[in-house]
């Protein structure tokens, strides 16, 4: 088998997405209309990573999971009553804002800071997990940023699975155009792997696992570091919600070439 | 007139209240394990259990494959360990009341049925957890709880079998239907026995592997009545019988079995002893039923609350989007931004549904805490009571006179100042584990049936408001948040584990305790002290509503009515029971305004709330206002009927005229006190003519303190429809998610 990995998932809170996301300006900048207040989730995207990096931690002996995560203290405990009972975690938690507007580099130096501080780790080994893409603002560039920032030139996005083989080294495979995957091999860790869904469904909650969990991360959030963003030097030139509102037409026969070209219309009309 | 309330506030109610709030209002902000258990029960109801009733699983009456689904959620995700300690299995340490309650109410939330099938299996092992022996407790306990990892078992499930009414509720209480016998007793060997049981509406005897079985004694060799164990494998009938064709809680298995089978003395629950060749059952039935209804009852006390608080979000939706892709409403326009929620009427009534929701769930989790804090406290007792060689009921009783004298010192001590009372006293009584005892056990018989009483009761009689809300779309299978299944589920929860009936009775004897009455009116004291520095919570206008049923109750105890018979009187339940629904509206206002007082407290300290606290607290302190005045206008009503319903009405007659004036009396009266004829209303002319009218009016002799007590709570009233205006307002501004949650 091969050797163990270290794996770190970074992964912050998002307002659940059921909830009305209404962009306002704040002091520093957008923000959400009573962003703190709504409640919060582990990022999806990132979930996904979360679990695959759990399985993948659960089947190569020695191996080690963490879950790094920035968000403001007191919701990433809320958000964590869930989280704990989903899979086995030692949680690294950073305190700082959890906005899709905080700046990705500092966001990103502020995570590295926060893994190269874990207790224990051995970077050459460091399977770096995260989500492709956030749910927060869709941008999907902070994972990039904190793998330069580790030194990390192995990174991987839409990835869809990863798998192990003998001599130490992994195959992934990444979405790519047209709905295909490419296929890589890498030569072994460390590595950036942004995960898109993945294939495992998401574990049910069992609070045997969350009261586990819990022995650590309650100490991990009363210790958590402080993380300075600031937004000097980031400006946004706007900032609104997709309309999502469609008229529907009900037409017959239509061809599925047709189809979807109404669509692309209506989504590039906005 | 003077008030330091704006007539709206500047800022309102911003979201929904979220598990921060929740938490710290139902106080287990602290208690990270109980967070846990409300998101696993969270996600089982609003996935498996939503799905389960969307797809119309409700409309059967047997226990299907799909519905049996239910079980194994319940599994995974630890919500059928909860009732287990570490040792059998679980994972909570500790008292499970609360957790217990939250799960309800989780549940509740999406379907009461579920939760009365998850509750229903920890009732079967209730008798056992609270008077099984440790051999009993350590065997089925842990059967019950889920296989560990690698364990090659099933999980065994349970039903409780009582049917017949519970002691002490003012029926017959001898109608046990089950009997047990002795069928083999060979010397020195363990007796068998013989069990015939016929079950009525039985929760989860679709698939139970064992039941709890209360029976009577049907031989001279056994004593008494018991509870029994009965296994699905036992020798003999185990027939599950036909399932209940109940029109509510369809997603619990009920049915009404026949058993009639041989099984072990040592299932008898709690064992036994022998005597002169009679076994002797450690505990009667009602001594295990008592210990165990005192606690499950709460929880079905929060299923109608759960409802009512889900109800609002649905609501809130369906007013604002009533009218949207009408020919007349268009974005921008009032009609299409608010819709129904331009009115007053839609606003208010639902003010009026969030507050009744509020209390009842503040009012059943202090309950859960209550027992909490109870079931440590009563293991000590126990203990202390064994030590002194105290047992039985009677002998309790007498002991804890005593007792409940001590408790009363240590509240008339609490009330001096302290450094008038004795210290040394003070000290001995507050730190007796006995007294503490006496003092929250007393509560919690009040609080107990109260929170069953009126949580269901008057959550029964809201929900249906709640779906008029809706209009026609209310009462359909499609209405976001099955409210229609919601409405008929809570008719369901006012009637099990003891109807309303049966709840007023008992609390009609529990309020009654010295010991309680004497920590009541510590509370008005209370209310009047949270008033001076929250005015507008309405706890002054509580505080005189508590002293007016207080007044009434002692009135009641010691008048007759016209014809000279007892007034508060066992067998007159047209007072006690009046008295009783009183008394819940008061408790369910005042624990409303207690958690209030707690979210205030504690809420700062939370960051995230910190961005939205005031206007929460603003919205939740109008909520109070609004309940406390309802109680108050409740309370007035009831206690009002009964100081003057029962005393006779004067009539023209001989008797009735020597309290009017006669009119030439009047006309020289005039003459030195002008204008006193026009005061007067039963004058009597020479003729024996008299105003047309019953009789003349009714004396008040004797009754002044009530009349201004009921005229000060009038007053009291004062401001809290400004409360109302204010809820309406932030009701139609208040952010709602886009969409309900549920099913997943």
């Amino acid at each position: 088998m091969p050797n163990p990995y270290h794996v770190v998932v970074c992964a912050s809170v998002v307002p659940d997405p059921l909830q009305t996301l209404e962009p306002i300006t704040g002091p520093s900048g957008p923000a959400l209309k009573n962003e703190m207040m709504l409640p919060a989730i582990l990022d999806p995207w990132a979930s996904h990573a979360l679990y695959e990096g759990a399985n993948l931690v659960k089947h190569i002996a020695g191996s080690k999971l963490w879950l790094v995560s920035m968000a403001p203290k007191a919701k990433l405990q809320q958000v964590m009553m869930t989280v704990a009972q989903k899979v086995p975690l030692q949680l690294v938690a950073v305190d700082g804002p959890s906005s899709g507007f905080a700046d990705a580099h500092q966001t990103a130096h502020a995570l590295a800071a926060a893994i190269r501080g874990i207790a224990g780790i051995d970077l050459s080994r460091l399977l770096l997990f995260g989500g492709w893409e956030s749910a927060s603002r869709s941008a999907g560039v902070t994972l990039q940023l904190l793998g330069e920032e580790l030194g990390i030139v192995d990174q991987f996005q839409g990835v869809d699975a990863i798998t192990p083989q003998e001599d130490g080294s992994f195959e992934v495979l990444e979405r790519v155009e047209g709905a295909r995957h490419q296929v890589s091999l890498c030569a072994g860790p460390p590595a950036v792997l942004g995960w898109a869904t993945g294939n495992l469904g998401e574990p049910r909650n069992d609070p045997q696992v969350g009261m586990a969990n819990m022995r650590t991360i309650m100490p991990a959030l009363q210790r958590a570091t402080v993380a300075a963003i600031s937004a000097d030097g980031l400006q946004y030139s706007n900032v609104a919600t997709p309309k999502q509102q469609r008229q529907t037409r009900i037409v017959k026969d239509l061809p599925a070439e047709d189809i979807a070209r109404d669509i692309v219309q209506w989504i590039t009309q906005e | 007139m003077a008030t330091t309330v704006p007539k709206l506030r500047s800022e309102t109610l911003r979201t929904l209240p979220d598990d921060n709030v929740r938490q710290i209002l139902w106080h287990f902000a602290d208690r990270y394990d109980l967070q846990m258990v409300v998101q696993s029960a969270r996600e089982v109801a609003r996935g498996p259990v939503a799905r389960l009733v969307s797809e119309g699983s409700r409309g059967t009456h047997e226990w299907t494959s799909k519905k049996a689904q239910l079980l194994e959620a319940f599994d995974q995700s630890g919500i059928t360990a909860v009732f287990m300690d570490p040792e059998q299995g679980g994972y909570l340490v500790g008292p499970k009341n609360l957790a217990l309650a939250l799960i309800a109410f989780e549940l509740a939330w999406v379907d009461a049925g579920a939760a009365t099938c998850s509750l229903a299996g920890c009732l079967a092992l209730a008798p056992i957890h609270e008077r099984g022996t440790p051999e009993q407790r350590a065997h089925y306990m842990a059967l019950a709880a889920p296989p560990a990892p690698g364990e090659d078992r099933q999980t065994y499930r349970g039903a409780f079998c009582l049917t017949e009414p519970i002691p002490y509720v003012g029926v017959d209480t001898g109608m046990l239907s089950g009997k047990v016998s002795v069928t083999e007793w060979s010397d020195g060997k363990e007796p068998l026995l013989h069990v015939e049981k016929r079950g009525r509406f039985i929760t989860n005897m679709g698939f139970a592997n064992f039941v709890t079985a209360a029976v009577d004694s049907g031989d001279d060799r056994i004593k008494g009545s018991c509870m029994v164990i009965i296994e699905e494998s036992d020798p003999g009938v185990f027939d599950r019988g036909t399932p209940t064709r109940k029109l509510v809680h369809q997603l619990s298995s009920t049915c009404d079995p026949i058993f009639n089978v041989h099984v072990p003395a040592s299932r008898i629950v709690g064992g036994y002893t022998i005597k002169d060749g009679v076994i002797i059952p450690n505990y009667s039935h009602s001594e295990v039923i008592e210990a165990v209804f005192k606690r499950t009852r709460v929880t079905v006390a929060l299923m109608t609350s759960a409802k009512l608080l889900s109800a609002v979000e649905p609501i809130i939706r369906y007013q604002r989007g009533r009218f949207r892709g009408s020919e007349q409403a268009k974005p921008g326009m009032l009609r299409y931004e608010l819709g129904l929620q331009q009115r007053q009427d839609a606003l208010h009534r639902l003010a009026n549904l969030w507050a009744i929701g509020e209390a009842g769930a503040a009012l059943g989790f202090a309950a859960a805490r209550l027992y909490d804090e109870l079931d440590p406290l009563e293991r000590e007792k126990d203990t202390i009571l064994a030590a002194k060689g105290i047992r039985g009921g009677k002998a309790e009783m007498k002991f804890f006179r005593e007792v409940d004298q001590s408790a009363l010192e240590l509240l008339r001590l609490e009330a001096v100042p302290e450094e008038k009372r004795n210290g040394d006293v003070y000290d001995t009584l507050k730190n007796d584990r006995l007294v503490e005892f006496a003092l929250k056990d007393t509560v919690a018989n009040v609080l107990c049936p109260a929170a069953k009483l009126w949580n269901t009761g008057t959550g029964a009689n809201s929900m249906r408001e709640a779906l008029s809300l809706m209009g026609g779309y209310g009462i359909t299978e499609d209405c976001p948040g099955f409210l229609a299944y919601k409405w008929m589920d809570s008719q369901l929860e006012a009637t099990y584990e003891g109807p309303e009936a049966v709840q007023r009775r008992n609390l009609s004897v529990t309020m009654t305790n010295e010991l309680f009455l004497a920590q009541f009116r510590q509370w008005i004291a209370e209310m009047r002290r949270v008033a001076e520095h929250r005015p507008g919570t309405g706890a002054c206008t509580l505080a005189t509503a508590m002293q007016l049923w207080l007044w009434t109750y002692r009135h009641l105890r010691v008048t007759t009515d016209a014809y000279g018979g007892a007034l508060y009187q066992s067998a007159r339940q047209g007072v006690t029971f009046p008295l009783a629904d009183a008394l819940g509206w008061l408790l369910a206002a005042r624990q409303q305004t207690l958690d209030l007082i707690e979210l205030e407290t504690a809420g700062p300290e939370n960051p995230v709330l910190a961005e939205g606290l005031a206007s929460t607290l603003d919205f939740f302190t109008d909520l109070c206002h609004i309940q406390a005045a309802r109680a108050a206008g409740e309370v007035g009503r009831i206690c009002a009927e009964l100081v003057f319903g029962y005393n006779r009405h004067p009539a023209w007659d001989d008797e009735g005229y020597k309290g009017c004036y006669q009119s030439d009396e009047l006309d020289s009266l005039e003459g030195l006190i002008p204008g006193i004829a026009s005061c007067a209303t039963d004058v009597v002319g020479a003729n024996g003519s008299h105003p047309a009218k019953a009789g003349p009016c009714a004396s008040c002799q004797g009754l002044e303190g009530f009349q201004r007590l009921r005229s000060k709570l009038d007053g009291c009233l004062t401001g809290a429809q400004l409360a109302k205006d204010r809820l309406a307002e932030a009701l139609s501004k208040v952010m709602i998610p886009e969409a309900l949650d549920y099913p997943r």
